[in-house]
């Protein structure tokens, strides 16, 4: 029996996928050739626009910054597997308790740097300088202005305002498998002790509130007028008015007349296993003094440095008090946090 | 088709022993592979029990639990009937886009759960089109939820049910028509043979298409986040994200493997203890009878309502934003890189498929040949990797080079492996062998076992040695289950983000981690072309592979 073509064709068609993708790629995918390694290295939880800011970085600098972007827990696995050998110089990730836990955890080392001082004001930084906080978000209230009068949020607590029973079928919220409502959950254990925050998640649900799974299909709710309130990061807002300059939604800042909004914090430290923590301190005090703006502006997020302006669509939405930032709080807080979610059966 | 197996000439004249005492190098060979596949998976499991503080339990797991359960019952099902269902439509009877149809019915597997659950939740939702389109004819009164279990079931089965429904077709047109035509002969209408004689033949690639979509609904995060089902996966997420702690989260993956045992052992009780071999090798398939009127056209539309939901609205609804986000930035619409992220993404799913697929093959004929249970069970355990999540699965590649980097180390080799893992595509690679090779060798071994035993026996009392019997007995036979195994893998490899994610060297970047960084941030309009990609360059295999099947079968036909 010769051998038969329909073996042979499929080979053939293997081995030419392979041979162009080679080519194409330059072996780069191999690991053997393609580029120079840059001389920082990162790992970033966060994508927003970090290309952008990291050219400005090395046109400025000449230092080239290379990165790989993915997942929180799962990026800080590796750096943890990977040890001393790792190549990464710098950590960067979105919330204020994934920082605490990656200082818990040992993969930073603490820098003393008088840039980073003066950049970035006390509360959004760590007391023993393994981390940085570079943006701030603040998760409010969307409301629809067609269905709500903001005069009925209750101005000094306006989360747990939400358990009125005025809101009933009115309210949309995000997902428990989501950090920012861990988060927000866990600023509020912090503020309230654990009894009065479970009886807030209680009275939320009370209020049949619609759980949905991400803040556009919230913004989008709340403008369709299926919700008339949601709780929603700044940024998203800033977006979606970005690109639906009719969006009937606007926002208010929560919490006022009392403890303030509730803010979260994006950073970054430099990693214990860095082969060059000096280079990487100073793309660190880059980002927080002359490259906030490259940083922050991608995503209409705060930025920390007060001596920088927020861009001009999130200046639009006025001032506000935040709730102080404890990350260690945050951090320490977030598995109670969880478990009263599924305690209460908030899904 | 006839096999005729010549005596191979030359000195191998040394005694053979009879097909059950085995081969050792091949058998060799299988616990080597389960062996290097199954470590990243117990080293998780280890690195658990070492350092993990008492174990906190996630609250309510016993509810995820029984949601898993359910979830798998509903989606089981679904698959089922969906996809065994077409499967049998498209092979016994032929209608109007028959031919079109026996391939693009494939197509649901290239979307993406990430894409697909945010894609059927901002269609579907009460602010989706469709809810807002029933508001204006029927009134304002029109606003319901999707995001619940049956809501996750619906969608996942439609999903998933090529997985069922590739396995099937494989096994009916493996069917060798006699069976079928004595059946009838005797008297056997159509719908009583088809129950009485063709679903038990198929039974055993039904198991093995039912399996994989278990061990996917399993694994799956993505979709059920979307749909606020808590499954035991679910669990192993907040643990691990919510609770910073990954160690007891991968004390809850183990449970997810209990389950993965309990749906390996199903399959095996699906497939009974009877063996369905059929005599006269492989089967030119049923005899196909045409639909005509009315019947033909019934038939066209229940395939094209499967394929529209799984993949024509989620597509067109791709595609819009896709073109409203050209429209509003035409300079950056597509990433300039998107070439190498192409070619990134093609390369290694070959390569694995390649890969799994051989390994597959020889894990199977290493099993046929003989070497008895302990044989089949090593190449049983090759699939645990499919139930475990890839995040996971990527974790325990690290920490099986971690110590391998260690061991290396205390034998004096400096720097060790050094950073083989993530300094290249290796880790990809081995990560995807560990995930991969399940889907691999359930198409393959399926195929497997409906070759005689008789057959292997005669190849190899004329003189046939292991790897003649491999390459001229076995191979020829077990080609509809090759096909489907390197779809299958190269799909899921296209589209497999959680391990490149992890393990990707710097500056390495695929279509699937593409998608990701921009739908993570929500920015899905502009996710939409290179979710596009993905299914573009998911239907090419898809496409080619059945294009062969098809020339193949009818140059079968034509010797026959």
């Amino acid at each position: 029996m010769p051998r038969s073509p329909r073996v042979r064709r499929p080979a053939l068609l293997l081995a030419s996928t392979l041979a162009l993708s080679a080519t194409v790629s330059g072996c780069g995918f191999l690991g053997i050739g393609g580029d120079e390694p840059g001389d920082i290295q990162v790992y970033s939880a966060r994508h927003y626009d970090l290309e952008d800011a990291f050219v400005e970085f090395e046109e400025e600098t000449g230092l080239k910054v290379d990165f790989i972007f993915g997942d929180d827990a799962e990026l800080l696995e590796r750096l943890k597997s990977e040890g001393d050998e790792s190549p990464a110089d710098m950590f960067v990730t979105v919330d204020a308790g994934n920082l605490w836990n990656a200082e818990e955890q040992g993969v930073l080392q603490p820098v003393d740097s008088q840039v980073l001082k003066d950049s970035i004001p006390a509360e959004y930084r760590d007391p023993g300088n393994e981390w940085f906080g570079l943006a701030l978000r603040a998760r409010t209230i969307a409301y629809n202005p067609d269905n709500v009068d903001p005069a009925d949020f209750d101005t000094e607590d306006t989360y747990a305002g939400l358990t009125d029973p005025k809101w009933k079928g009115r309210l949309c919220m995000r997902d428990s498998t989501e950090a920012y409502t861990q988060s927000l959950v866990a600023s509020l254990i912090d503020l309230h002790g654990r009894e009065r925050t479970k009886e807030i998640v209680q009275g939320w649900l009370d209020n049949d509130v619609d759980i949905m799974s991400n803040d556009i299909e919230l913004l989008e709710a709340v403008d369709a007028g299926t919700c008339d309130v949601a709780i929603v990061n700044h940024y998203y807002y800033a977006r979606e008015l970005d690109e639906k300059p009719d969006l009937n939604v606007k926002l208010f800042w929560a919490s006022q007349d009392g403890a303030g909004t509730h803010v979260n914090i994006s950073g970054a430290g430099i990693t214990e296993s860095s082969d060059a923590p000096k280079k990487a301190q100073r793309l660190l005090e880059w980002l927080a003094s002359d490259g906030q703006k490259a940083f922050v502006g991608g995503n209409h997020e705060y930025p920390v440095n007060p001596d920088v302006a927020p861009d001009d669509v999130i200046a639009g939405f006025g001032d506000f008090t935040p709730m102080p930032v404890d990350a260690k709080a945050y951090g320490s807080l977030n598995p109670e946090a969880t478990e009263l979610l599924a305690e209460v059966g908030y899904e | 088709m006839t096999v005729t197996a010549a005596p191979v000439p030359g000195p191998r004249t040394r005694a053979r022993r009879g097909a059950g005492s085995g081969r050792p190098a091949w058998s060799f060979v299988t616990f080597l592979v389960a062996l290097v596949v199954a470590s990243p998976v117990i080293a998780v499991v280890v690195d658990g029990v070492l350092n993990g503080r008492e174990a906190t339990m996630p609250r309510g797991l016993g509810g995820m639990v029984v949601t898993t359960l359910l979830l798998m019952t509903g989606v089981g099902l679904g698959t089922l009937v969906v996809g065994g269902g077409l499967a049998w439509l498209v092979t016994a009877y032929r209608f109007p886009g028959r031919d079109v149809l026996v391939w693009l019915l494939v197509l649901p597997l290239a979307m993406p759960a990430y894409i697909l659950g945010f894609v059927f939740l901002s269609t579907f939702d009460a602010a989706g089109p469709v809810q807002s389109l029933l508001r204006d004819v029927l009134g304002d009164a029109v606003a319901f939820s999707v995001r619940s279990l049956p809501g996750a079931i619906v969608v996942m089965s439609l999903s998933l049910f090529p997985y069922v429904y590739l396995m099937a077709r494989a096994a009916l047109v493996e069917q060798s028509p006699t069976t079928y035509d004595a059946a009838r002969s005797l008297g056997a209408g159509r719908r009583r043979a088809f129950w009485r004689v063709v679903v038990p033949l198929a039974r055993p690639s039904l198991a093995a298409g039912l399996a994989i979509v278990m061990m996917e609904v399993l694994t799956d995060f993505a979709t059920v986040q979307y749909f606020g089902v808590k499954t035991v996966s679910v669990g192993v997420y907040l643990v691990w994200k919510g609770s910073y702690d990954f160690h007891a989260a991968t004390q809850i993956s183990a449970l997810v493997l209990v389950f993965a045992v309990a749906v390996l052992a199903g399959e095996r009780l699906m497939r009974g203890r009877a063996r369905f071999t059929q005599r006269g090798g492989r089967g030119a398939g049923l005899p196909a009878e045409r639909l005509t009127g009315a019947h033909g056209w019934a038939a066209t539309l229940a395939c094209l309502l499967a394929l529209a939901a799984g993949f024509v609205v989620p597509v067109i609804r791709l595609v819009g934003w896709a073109v409203a986000e050209a429209r509003a930035d035409p300079e950056a619409f597509v990433d300039e890189r998107f070439g190498e992220y192409l070619a990134n993404s093609l390369a290694v799913a070959a390569i694995a498929a390649t890969g799994c697929v051989l390994l597959s093959l020889v894990m199977s004929h290493a099993v046929r040949i003989g070497g008895g249970r302990v044989v089949g069970s090593a190449a049983s355990v090759t699939t645990f990797g499919y139930a475990v999540p890839g995040a996971v699965v990527g974790i325990g590649v690290l920490l099986v080079f971690a110590w391998a980097d260690r061991a290396l180390e205390a034998l004096g080799v400096p720097n060790g492996t050094g950073l083989l893992v993530t300094g290249s595509v290796l880790g990809i690679l081995y990560a995807y062998l560990v995930r991969f090779l399940a889907p691999a060798y359930q198409a393959v071994d399926a195929s497997f076992a409906k070759i005689a035993p008789s057959m292997t026996l005669s190849a190899m009392s004329l003189g046939a040695g292991p790897l003649g019997v491999l390459s001229r007995v076995h191979l020829p036979l077990v080609r509809p289950g090759v096909a489907v195994a390197l779809v299958l893998v190269t799909i899921d490899a296209i589209k497999e983000l959680p391990i490149v994610l992890l393990l990707r060297p710097f500056g390495f970047t695929t279509v699937a981690v593409w998608v990701y960084q921009l739908a993570a941030e929500n920015f899905w309009q502009k996710a939409a072309l290179p979710a596009l990609v993905i299914v573009a360059a998911a239907t090419v295999p898809v496409y080619v592979l059945f294009r062969q099947i098809r020339a193949t079968d009818r140059r079968d036909a034509r010797e026959r």
